[in-house]
């Protein structure tokens, strides 16, 4: 959620920065509680949102050689929250996200790298994402933002929910649901030094 | 204003509002309640879709009858109804304008909170009346019902009314809303 960026509490901001101070130089690290995963899909038109309240990342990333970095990430989709429970149940379905049977979507990176200068702070990822099973190239490129004591990942790709059989059957008619999905990262992560 | 008060019927304008209103009212309400206990399903969603922009037009056209409610009054009840009933029929008429708006922004605000914005006939973005949010959506929702359930009741009470007047009393109160009554004072073209 936005707040928790704002609200980034005191013991945090120190335990981050005593994390980074030990071990300068050691593998980045995702803070889930303060990151956001979130997508916008549209129903006849209107925009749908929702987010995934449990994730986490492996993350190797230096900016100045982003050729060697490596970047895995799971997300829980038994956790989405759309804010509506009646959605939320038919999500759960086979065929939707079918979370039950295959609760966990991932993404691993095959190459990084940086658009244009590197004090841009822009980058692309590429990689194969995982869902119910199903794997798909995608590309998604990143905007570093540094901040004190961390740094924040934000950026945004889409997909195509037919691609992984989301939204499968009855649900297949994109001008009821919008076969294009916009997923939004806002990542906080520790230990990235600054380009 | 004067003309109008005297007059004995409604005018060509009101009579199309009533007439529109009523079909889409009585259309939205059948809509809803079957809409509710449908599974979830792409059928589901278009009739919680049009439901909804349908309520946005009932809304509009609600807002535009008031106005011209203002500008051109309804006929005077008749002077032979007692004091009693005239006094319920203006209660009536209240209580159902103020339902023509209560029942559609009831059921806004809970598609708001609910997380779902309204976008009228898929393509215009109207504002969210609240911020999504899961508790207030739970309250939100047996409002929408609730009024909705009044004016159904309403409409049944003002309908019994209007035949009542027409059967048992033999007034004009119930002619002077169709579509080819014209009363002996029409001169409002």
């Amino acid at each position: 959620m936005k707040k928790h960026f704002l609200g980034l509490t005191i013991p945090a901001l120190l335990a981050a920065s005593i994390s980074v101070a030990s071990s300068a130089g050691a593998q980045q690290k995702l803070m889930p509680a303060q990151s956001e995963i979130s997508f916008t899909s549209r129903q006849m038109g209107v925009p749908v949102s929702g987010s995934f309240k449990k994730f986490d990342a492996q993350i190797v990333f230096d900016p100045k050689k982003p050729e060697l970095s490596k970047v895995s990430f799971t997300v829980d989709l038994l956790s989405t929250d759309i804010g509506n429970p009646e959605t939320e149940t038919e999500l759960k379905k086979p065929g939707w996200f079918n979370s039950f049977k295959m609760p966990t979507a991932s993404f691993t990176s095959t190459s990084v790298k940086a658009l244009g200068a590197l004090s841009n702070g822009k980058f692309e990822f590429a990689g194969k994402l995982v869902i119910k099973g199903i794997s798909q190239n995608i590309v998604v490129p990143v905007t570093l933002i540094q901040a004190k004591d961390n740094t924040w990942v934000v950026g945004s790709f889409n997909l195509k929910r037919l691609d992984f059989k989301i939204g499968d059957g009855d649900w297949n008619d994109v001008s009821i649901v919008a076969n294009e999905v916009t997923v939004n990262l806002k990542l906080v992560v520790t230990g990235i030094a600054a380009p | 204003m004067k003309v109008a008060q005297i007059n004995s019927t409604y005018t060509g304008i009101a009579k199309v509002f009533h007439w529109l209103l009523a079909l889409m009212i009585v259309v939205s309400f059948s809509v809803g309640l079957y809409m509710v206990d449908q599974p979830f399903s792409p059928q589901r969603l278009k009739l919680y879709n049009w439901h909804k922009w349908a309520g946005v037009v009932i809304l509009v056209l609600s807002a535009l009858r008031l106005l011209w409610r203002f500008h051109r009054p309804a006929p005077a009840l008749p002077a032979t109804m007692p004091a009693w009933q005239k006094g319920a029929s203006n209660m009536t008429h209240i209580f159902l304008y103020v339902l023509f708006f209560a029942v559609p922004l009831t059921g806004w605000a809970y598609s708001s909170a609910a997380g779902f914005s309204i976008v009228w006939f898929g393509v215009l973005p109207l504002p969210d009346l609240v911020l999504k949010n899961r508790e207030l959506a739970e309250f939100l929702k047996p409002f929408h019902w609730i009024t909705a359930y009044t004016l159904a009741a309403l409409v049944v009470v003002h309908t019994a009314a209007a035949l009542k007047h027409h059967f048992i009393e033999r007034d004009d109160v119930l002619q002077r809303m169709l579509p080819a009554f014209s009363g002996p004072t029409t001169k409002l073209h």
